[in-house]
């Protein structure tokens, strides 16, 4: 019997009982649809972190205080450690030692409660030198940046994120306005644009004003949290990090490298942990949902080995009239495939409905990729194959005489 | 036309073996009309799957249609039931679930035939059934449902007939009809062994063999009887 016809069958057999097609591949639906779901999301969630993560600008290291590594003893929270001065920031942009360094900045920052006449809202107040704006690959939205001389003079001048300006203004104009960080009155010079960073990962929620008027009237002391350095190019990335290295080392005074009293970080290492952080949780996730996918399998096994007895009489009549074992295999194989397909294709329906509605839930953009469909795709005619394998070859040997016979 | 030699037949049961057919030797020619007849257990539809390439000899030749047919694999023996007989079960054994015209294309569909369907046409007309072409087995009465099978048995024109109690589900009237159209294809030339217990149909058939406990009791040829329909 050719393909067609075969297939033929196997599609007037599954709507003779559609009541059990049904619930035969609701299994495969709910599986794939979690499968697809999760890798989908879980890729928009890495596409996120990554895209966050990339516009904080180009060839950035940061340095931060406290060592990279080392064993035992009570370690602060990361950036709490007092090591690090301004005073490190400008060696590292004006020595003679360091030449893969294009810029540099120092910043110290807290959060507080932000008004503006009735409005409030409580955003990272940031202190850095004026250089932070092309360091992070920032724009102004409105106004201007706070100069060189603003940090020196301790001015009160502050840089609104695009999402504390709607908090505080709405669409109003903010540049020229007064808001109130700790009850100090601070003068609004310009607004950032977006970075359209999303959820844990906004950049958004951010004040910058000058360091020393940070440091001095905010914050009351003379650290800096961290200092931001933007390598002259990514290949200059590896060169930038031994030669501030070197540098920091001597002036902290501290010989043996290992013994740092500070660590550098590049986007690339940070891109990598945030990276592998989503894929281990999305790999987990989707693992839990591929068991639930074999339980569908074996769910289709199980309504394949109940057809089969109830339709022996049929394989007998088959038999009698022509069948060979062939004829019988590939028309129960092609029925637990149509089933496992169907609900494979309506599975990647549900998924991407999940995700959709989840990523906006989560606010994790939606994408489509044909990486999730087409695993779901092969796994389901996969699982349609290997579970309806056993029964179909089951019904294939039968004896006709036996069959032919069956009550 | 078919040569059985000797044929034995033996099943394992629990308590030891059981022997079917203790040695059959049987020729039928082609264009006979035979009625097997015999009480239950003696071996008669042990035969009738012998003959129908349903099952294979323990021992003894089997040559249908000048093929050896007793030591072939299961998917030569479909292949032998597919082009060389066509059964007619007392069950009529349709698929409830197709279309009366597909499933008297069904042999041919596993012979790859592509003019399937208008075979099938051609001979549910022959049997008078070129109406109910679309119609399902359950929406048909039990005597057209026996000529759907009939028409199902000849679509591969096959060599020979094979009829087990193909009245045993009718009532008499119905019965009748049917042997009548079996005696019509006998006279239309073809080779027809029917399994009966009932000496009513077994009198449509030339040549009544009888079995007991497994061997050949009697062989009688007799002038067929013709029922006349008022």
């Amino acid at each position: 019997m050719d393909n067609k016809e075969t297939l033929m069958t196997a599609f007037e057999a599954l709507l003779g009982n559609k009541l059990r097609t049904s619930l035969a591949i609701l299994g495969i639906v709910i599986g794939i649809g979690a499968v697809v779901a999760l890798i989908t999301l879980g890729q928009g969630a890495t596409a996120s972190v990554q895209n966050s993560i990339s516009n904080l600008g180009a060839n950035l290291l940061t340095v931060s205080p406290g060592a990279a590594s080392q064993g035992g003893g009570i370690r602060g929270a990361n950036g709490s450690g007092t090591t690090l001065t301004l005073e490190d920031a400008q060696a590292i942009q004006t020595s003679a030692t360091i030449t893969a360094v294009k810029a540099v900045s120092a910043e110290a920052s807290r959060n507080y409660q932000i008004t503006y006449k009735k409005e409030n809202t409580n955003a990272r107040v940031t202190g850095s030198l004026s250089s932070y704006i092309t360091i992070y690959n920032d724009t102004l939205a409105s106004g201007t940046f706070f100069t060189d001389k603003d940090v020196t003079s301790i001015a009160k001048k502050a840089v609104l994120g695009a999402t504390v300006a709607t908090d505080l203004f709405g669409t109003a104009n903010a540049v020229g306005q007064i808001i109130q960080i700790n009850h100090i009155p601070f003068k609004v010079v310009g607004v950032l644009a977006s970075k359209g960073g999303t959820g844990f990962f906004s950049e958004d929620d951010i004040i910058l004003a000058p360091l020393a008027t940070v440091q001095k009237l905010l914050v009351g002391s003379s650290n800096v949290q961290s200092i931001s350095v933007e390598a002259t190019s990514a290949d200059m990335m590896t060169t930038a990090t031994s030669q501030i290295t070197n540098l920091l080392l001597s002036r902290h005074h501290i010989a043996d490298p290992a013994k740092a009293d500070f660590s550098i970080r590049s986007q690339a290492d940070i891109l990598g942990a945030a990276t592998s952080a989503t894929g281990a949780l999305t790999g987990l996730l989707s693992g839990i949902a591929a068991i639930s996918l074999l339980v569908g399998g074996i769910g289709i096994m199980n309504i394949m080995l109940v057809t089969i007895t109830e339709r022996t009489r049929e394989i007998g009549i088959r038999k009698a009239i022509g069948a060979k074992k062939k004829d019988i295999l590939t028309q129960f194989l092609f029925e637990s495939i149509v089933l496992t397909l169907t609900g494979g294709v309506l599975g990647i329906l549900l998924g991407f409905a999940l995700s959709y509605f989840g990523g906006k839930l989560l606010t994790i953009p939606f994408t489509v990729t044909f990486f999730a469909p087409f695993i779901a795709f092969s796994v389901s005619s996969g699982i349609g194959i290997i579970f309806g394998y056993y029964p179909a070859r089951k019904a294939a040997t039968m004896q006709p005489i036996q069959a032919l016979r069956y009550e | 036309m078919i040569e059985l030699t000797n044929i034995t037949k033996s099943y394992e049961m629990g308590s030891g073996t059981f022997q079917a057919l203790k040695g059959i030797t049987l020729t039928i020619e082609e264009g006979d009309f035979v009625a097997i007849m015999g009480p239950s257990g003696s071996g008669k539809s042990t035969l009738m799957h012998i003959i129908g390439a349903l099952d294979i000899p323990t021992s003894g030749t089997y040559i249908l249609d000048g093929e050896a047919v007793e030591d072939l694999s299961e998917d030569e023996l479909a292949d032998i039931r597919n082009r060389k007989i066509g059964f007619v079960f007392q069950a009529f054994n349709l698929l409830p679930r197709m279309s009366i015209l597909k499933n008297v294309a069904l042999p041919l569909a596993y012979a790859n035939d592509p003019d399937r369907l208008e075979k099938a046409t051609a001979v549910l007309q022959r049997v008078g059934l070129g109406d109910k072409l679309q119609n399902k087995s359950n929406e048909i009465s039990g005597g057209q449902v026996q000529r759907v099978a009939v028409a199902r048995a000849l679509i591969t024109n096959p060599r020979l007939l094979l009829a087990d109690e193909p009245t045993g589900n009718l009532d008499s009237k119905t019965g009748d009809e049917i042997m009548h159209f079996f005696s019509e294809l006998h006279n239309q030339g073809h080779t027809i062994v029917m399994v009966t217990h009932e000496p009513e149909i077994a009198a449509h058939a030339k040549r009544v063999l009888t079995l007991r406990d497994g061997l050949i009791h009697s062989d009688v040829r007799q002038k067929p009887h013709h029922v006349t329909y008022s």
